[in-house]
């Protein structure tokens, strides 16, 4: 780790991570980068463990996707990120893709950012300079856009443990199975709160926060929900994919996730 | 520390290589172009098609998202090590296949599908194989090769 902040700090933007490589090399691959330097920390095996605290889930940065699906513990107490793993790209890709990978990437349409703001993680920004935390909230900047300085690496997540009796509910739609998705949904829904992240519709992950207050103030007022994820959503103008259309997936996102919570 | 070359030393089908590569040189294309492995195939070299399936320490990954370099020190198997020997000849008999482009990266992904879930249901065996989808052959007969060997294992 020590020769990797190392390499960094010196290289900066001409450097470029790489974990798992499996965002990275695509674009490697159609020479959208070329960073002079490739720095591999993929075998550094402190940044791969799980552990458990009294109230929060830390995440090794190097976690593979499967490791995740495989982790008894994530499955109790983070259900989640198993739901979202299952549609995360394709088993081959989960075998190399890390949360960490995926997280420092910021793809606007990946699931876990979406599912870390909605159980209100934070991450950890190693330099050689300092150690310092900043919550899923603060991270995402834009489109490929994190708080990361040149000379960070992200290496672990942190988690607080979902109060008992909470329920988490994770719904995408994308063209085929595994594909990039149009939008998503994450919902975390605890007995005074609930929270929903949205992946696909904006420049980053976003919390839906309007409809998060009206829905915990009232959780049956599901048609007023409706109207407001709609509109409280800035969805990118993509030919493919209109705003109007993005708005409406959304509508049927949250109509799903509602209808898998108990009533 | 930085080098435009590397030494790595790995197995591929069993046989222990060794060989200075290029650190931007992709797996998929060490393993076609340096040691002639050409039933790996590159298909659209952005790890959706699967074309380029290869099983890395025992789990399949995409040859073409992984760097030769990263394979230092790891077992790798090609189709040319061999495949489940049901599997290969179920797709023979039930033509799971027109024109072949994506059949090693199938059959790779299909034998690990069964090593994990020896009674997967049809939806499974598509979902399992999404990472795969090519273009010609619809798939039914694919789905209907893995269905029958897991069935013949079974009995």
């Amino acid at each position: 780790m020590a020769d990797a902040l190392g390499l960094l700090a010196r290289h900066g933007d001409d450097a470029a991570i790489v974990a798992g490589g499996q965002s990275l090399l695509p674009i490697l691959n159609f020479r959208l980068a070329a960073p002079e330097l490739l720095i591999d920390i993929g075998r550094l095996d402190d940044l791969k463990q799980i552990t458990e605290g009294d109230d929060y889930i830390e995440i090794g940065a190097l976690l593979r996707h499967c490791d995740l699906a495989d982790s008894p513990l994530i499955g109790r107490d983070l259900p989640l990120l198993h739901q979202a793993i299952n549609h995360i790209a394709h088993p081959a890709v989960r075998h190399r893709g890390t949360i960490g990978g995926s997280l420092a990437m910021a793809d606007p349409a990946a699931e876990l950012g979406a599912c870390c703001l909605a159980l209100d993680g934070a991450f950890s920004l190693l330099s050689g300079r300092e150690q310092r935390w900043v919550a899923a909230s603060d991270f995402f900047k834009g489109v490929y856009e994190t708080a990361l300085q040149p000379d960070e690496i992200l290496t672990a997540i942190r988690i607080p443990k979902p109060v008992r009796n909470s329920i988490s509910v994770f719904e995408e739609i994308a063209r085929r199975r595994g594909d990039f998705a149009m939008a998503g949904l994450a919902l975390v829904a605890a007995p005074n709160s609930l929270r929903i992240a949205l992946l696909g519709v904006a420049d980053r992950p976003v919390l839906a926060g309007q409809t998060m207050a009206l829905l915990s103030a009232n959780p049956t007022a599901v048609d007023a929900a409706m109207e407001m994820i709609a509109t409280e959503i800035e969805p990118p103008d993509d030919p493919a994919y209109p705003p109007a259309y993005r708005r409406h997936l959304v509508q049927v996102l949250l109509r799903r996730a509602l209808s898998r919570l108990p009533q | 520390m930085t080098a435009k070359h590397w030494r790595i030393a790995l197995t591929v089908n069993g046989e222990a290589i060794a060989r200075e590569v290029p650190v931007r040189l992709n797996l998929v294309d060490f393993l076609r172009h340096d040691l002639g492995f050409t039933g790996s195939h590159v298909g659209c070299e952005q790890g959706a098609c699967g074309a380029c399936t290869i099983v890395m320490d025992g789990e399949t990954v995409r040859g073409c998202l992984v760097l030769a370099v990263q394979a230092d020190g790891c077992a790798i198997e090609t189709i040319e090590g061999g495949v489940d020997d049901d599997l290969r000849q179920m797709f023979h008999t039930l033509n799971a296949l027109q024109c072949g482009f994506c059949t090693p990266g199938m059959l790779l992904s299909a034998a690990e599908l069964l090593r994990a879930n020896p009674d997967p249901s049809r939806d499974d065996i598509r979902d399992y194989l999404s990472g795969n989808f090519c273009r010609c052959t619809g798939y039914q007969a694919i789905v209907d090769a893995v269905e029958t060997v897991a069935k013949a294992r079974r009995s």
